[in-house]
């Protein structure tokens, strides 16, 4: 009468389509909240599990209710009757009392909560690049091949022992014997068997030799026919082919460029590395492989790691340019142009040397944009700057300088900062679809 | 009061908290024993299974069912409820019991012996039983087809999915949910789903045109390749479309816009018939939560008792049950912060407790109330007749004693909307009891919570309006926007204008 199965192991996450489904459904809902969530969120927990809460608009599901707020005659019944006696009465809240309605007309009348639910970091990351797109990405992996992986290509008649199909082989084979109706082995031996009887048997009489001779006749011409249509012919032969298929390069190094001099303050950097977190997250989700290469500058650059680089210091003036030399020494050093995505990312706070601007401007016009598939520039400015540096045009010497560069390469981008509440905005800017459309 | 003497075991069979599945098997062996022989249950064969937590959640979000089609508000449903768990607002709850034959249920693998006990008691007897025996659930569903139907309704929505779009099914099934409540048969048989035959039909039709398929009939004018296949799907012999007889007033709104919509594709007419059919699978358990929760719970308090007193279960365990039971049957006060309406377990259970009470020891009271079950102490056949020929009003009407009403300190509510004020009506005392029983009972008839509406005309020679109508519940209106939601649903399924009237008196 009864059977118990267990099906702890059997697979988990069976409404998973169901919840995909959820989600598209109230995706602009779900983009709303998620980016006015993530405005003033560290990008530490950037990537974290999240808890959202949506109006419920689009996942509303309407079906007829009683308006019980609205006419007619309800008598309700109610436990724990503590003094009450028949012909009692009792006030009724005022309605806009907030809960005028009360629990009746939650459950029942039009009125219903936001949703609230977790999101998974995959699900805000998803819905976060959403519409981002990496400029030029087709472009530059369509030129540039190199490498290659083998893929299963169907069967050939010629190939290496070692590729030989033996099902395909087989196959064939024995549809061959069938359609040349190749004596069986058995076959052969039966006839020999009695061929053996009779031989063995009582002494060979007329009668008894005539069909030995028939026998023997018979085993011969199967023999020689099994000789003649053979078990395996070269044409049955079937080997795998493989063939060599193109796969887009799916490496990538990113350079972090930062200028560390005295002029940039605990919060230019705390702005840039948001900045490059983002980034950082961004090609990530989009490449195999993601180097990061963080180059600091003050009149002097280096490559060093990833703490020292956001928090140590170093005094020093500002030359700008040493850090592209030392980008572009890296480039050829490490990373030949074919095999990786080259993306490159400088953090300053637009001041430098007098001059040296217009040495950046050379570099990067015939080093480093050549080999680059992006270049932003982010120029992290306090407040009243911005407001002063209003208009695009207006600014220091390297933002004037960049801005030529910018003309020249659809592929450089400069933007400013002055809050963390820009970051997001700016980068999506930065990778909107859009963009990228317009400038390819 | 069972006759013969009861013996005690030497050994229980279980000490701690932890469970194998030979464990499992020899308590589960020692409950049917009693669930059959002493209570004489009649149940369908058991199918437990054991799942996880994450899958639990899993089967909530989709009715419970082990199988459904594929909606976003079943995802819906799971977000909700994992951050609810994940919160610990809500605990899971300890078994899913589905109404199929062999009747299915889930057991977490979290829950300690004892507990796997009570809800093998729980949900293998006392659901299963009335699942089996209760004559909403044997008229009005087809237990033994339910799994196969879903099967394929599921493969069916995903087949629809991949061949008209994703979004264009979640239209239709939009559409269906909104107006599933107005999807049923309340008053008559619905026809039963030929589910595997339809299915078995659709197949061989698709395997024929794939086996002679030739790509120089398509060249042909006229063929439309898509609808034949789809003429599979919908009984050939049912009349379907405009020239259909519409047999109106028409209560199940699905029924009649399948059956009649002029501006419906076949495809979308087998999810219509797909969606009213889950929402006809449900529609006895809407009817019938006292009844069905009260019963197993009844039964899982007596089978573990009587467990205890055959020493088959420890003190510690039935300690722990009580525990859980006590809470399963709690039932706050209407000023308690933690109060959300009746609490069906604990009506049920005091019901059909207080039933045996009057079997077998009756007051002066019980006697004038129940003269034909009063001592007579066929308490077990008197239940059982219950669980087999009522349903949540009805068992209310009849059973809801004296006692019961004390108990719980039951008191009545009038609410007219235009008085600053409610009125006592009744209360726990003699001039209240009758009419108490009568306002509880009639709070659990369907029409209470679900308006009633239904097809009264379709202008099919004229612009084709199709016209509802809300047949007013005691003069209550429908809540004006979710209406207007709804009706915006039904006009997508009609394809053309559809009015409302909802006539005061």
């Amino acid at each position: 009468m009864s059977n118990f199965i267990d099906r702890r192991l059997n697979p988990k996450g069976k409404s998973l389509a169901n919840r995909q489904r959820f989600i598209r459904r109230a995706r602009a809902e779900i983009k709303d909240a998620v980016q006015k969530s993530l405005k003033d969120r560290t990008v530490s927990d950037f990537a974290k599990d999240q808890k959202i809460s949506i109006p419920t608009k689009s996942t509303k599901e309407p079906r007829f209710r009683h308006d019980n707020g609205a006419g007619g005659e309800h008598e309700r019944v109610l436990p724990g009757n503590k003094d009450f006696v028949e012909g009692d009465q009792i006030k009724k809240p005022r309605q806009g009392d907030g809960q005028g309605r009360g629990k009746d007309a939650a459950s029942g009348g039009d009125f219903e909560d936001d949703f609230t639910f977790t999101l998974s970091q995959d699900e805000i990351l998803d819905i976060f690049f959403e519409d981002l797109e990496l400029p030029n990405l087709i472009k530059t992996s369509l030129k540039e091949i190199k490498t290659f992986s083998w893929r299963r290509a169907g069967f050939t008649t010629s190939g290496a022992p070692t590729q030989i199909n033996l099902v395909r082989t087989m196959r064939n084979s024995f549809g061959r014997r069938l359609a040349m109706k190749r004596p069986s082995e058995a076959e052969v031996e039966k006839l020999r068997q009695r061929l053996t009887q009779l031989t063995c048997g009582a002494t060979p009489n007329a009668e008894n030799r005539e069909a030995i001779a028939e026998l023997e006749e018979e085993i011969a011409r199967l023999e020689h026919k099994r000789r003649w249509v053979p078990f395996l012919d070269p044409i049955d032969v079937r080997f795998n082919a493989f063939e060599q298929q193109p796969i887009p390069t799916s490496q990538a190094v990113m350079f972090c460029l930062m200028d560390v001099s005295g002029s940039m303050g605990e919060r230019e950097k705390d702005l840039a590395k948001r900045f490059f977190m983002l980034l950082h997250l961004f090609l990530k989700r989009r490449y195999e492989r993601l180097d990061i290469v963080f180059i600091r500058h003050t009149h002097d650059a280096q490559e060093v790691d990833e703490h020292t680089f956001f928090y140590s210091r170093q005094s020093g003036g500002t030359i700008v340019s040493t850090a592209l030399e030392e980008m572009k020494k890296i480039v050829a050093e490490r990373y030949a142009t074919g095999e990786w995505n080259i993306y490159a990312a400088q953090a300053s706070d637009g001041y430098t040397q007098t001059g040296d601007a217009s040495r950046c401007v050379d570099l990067l016009n015939q080093d480093v944009m050549p080999v680059c598939q992006y270049y932003a520039y982010i120029e992290i400015l306090d407040e009243r700057e911005m407001e002063v540096f209003s208009s695009e045009e207006s600014g220091a010497e390297l933002w004037r300088a960049y801005r030529t560069v910018a003309k020249a390469w659809s592929n450089f981008a400069t933007k400013r900062i002055a809050k963390p509440q820009d970051i997001f905005p700016v980068f999506r800017e930065l990778f909107s679809k859009d963009a990228a459309e317009a400038k390819t | 009061m069972s006759a013969a003497p009861i013996t005690r075991a030497v050994e229980p069979l279980f000490n701690g908290a932890e469970w194998d599945f030979a464990l499992l098997k020899r308590v589960y062996g020692a409950i049917e024993d009693l669930a059959l022989n002493d209570l004489k249950l009649d149940v369908y064969p058991n199918q437990i299974e054991i799942i996880s937590s994450e899958q639990m959640l899993d089967a909530y979000s989709a009715h419970g069912m082990p199988l459904m089609y594929h909606h976003w508000s079943f995802g819906k449903i799971f977000a909700r409820e994992e951050v609810s768990y994940q919160k610990g607002w809500s605990g899971l709850a300890y078994e899913i019991v589905i109404n199929a034959n062999p009747c299915i249920a889930y057991l977490m693998e979290e829950n300690t012996m004892t507990m796997q006990a009570l809800v093998m008691a729980h949900a293998c007897f006392g659901h299963n039983h009335f699942f089996k025996n209760n004559y909403l659930f044997r008229q009005w569903t087809n237990s033994e087809a339910i799994l196969d139907y879903l099967s394929f309704a599921k493969r069916y929505v995903s087949a629809a999915e991949e061949k008209y779009g994703a979004e264009q099914v979640e239209a239709v099934l939009d559409s269906a949910h909104a107006i599933m409540e107005q999807g049923v048969f309340r008053y008559r048989r619905p026809p039963r789903p030929s589910r595997a035959q339809r299915e078995e039909r659709l197949r061989k039709r698709q395997q024929y045109e794939e086996e002679s398929f030739n790509d120089i009939w398509r060249t042909l004018p006229g063929t439309a390749r898509d609808m034949s296949a789809d003429a599979a799907l919908v009984d050939e012999d049912e009349n379907v479309g405009p020239q259909a007889p519409m047999n109106l007033p028409e209560e199940n709104l699905i029924y009649f816009l399948e059956k009649h919509s002029p501006s419906l594709k076949n495809w979308q007419r087998e999810i219509l018939r797909i969606v009213r059919n889950v929402a006809q699978y449900f529609y006895p358990q809407i009817q019938t939560k006292v009844m069905n929760e009260g019963c197993a719970t009844f039964v899982h308090h007596y089978l573990m008792n009587a467990l205890y007193d055959r020493g088959l279960i420890t003190e510690g365990s039935i300690l722990e049950f009580l525990h859980s039971h006590s809470s399963v049957v709690f039932q706050p006060g209407y000023d308690d912060s933690r109060y959300y309406g009746i609490n069906p377990y604990a009506l049920g259970f005091a019901m059909m407790s207080d039933i045996k009470r009057i079997s077998e020891e009756p007051t002066e009271e019980d006697r004038e109330w129940f003269p034909e079950i009063a001592g007579k102490g066929n308490w077990r056949e008197v239940l059982k007749h219950a669980w087999a020929n009522y349903r949540d009003e009805s068992f209310i009407q009849q059973f809801l004693s004296p006692k019961v009403m004390r108990d719980l300190k039951l008191f009545a509510v009038r609410d007219k909307a235009e008085d600053p004020i409610y009125t006592v009506a009744a209360i726990h005392n003699e001039p209240g009891y009758r009419r108490l029983r009568t306002t509880l009972a009639r709070l659990y008839d369907i029409a209470t919570h679900q308006p009633d509406i239904q097809v009264v005309g379709a202008n099919l020679a004229g612009d084709r309006t199709l016209t509802l109508r809300h047949n007013r519940y005691r003069g209550i209106p429908l809540a004006p926007n979710s209406r207007d939601a709804v009706l915006k649903h039904v006009r997508k399924l009609w394809g053309y204008e559809v009015t409302l009237e909802e006539p005061e008196s």
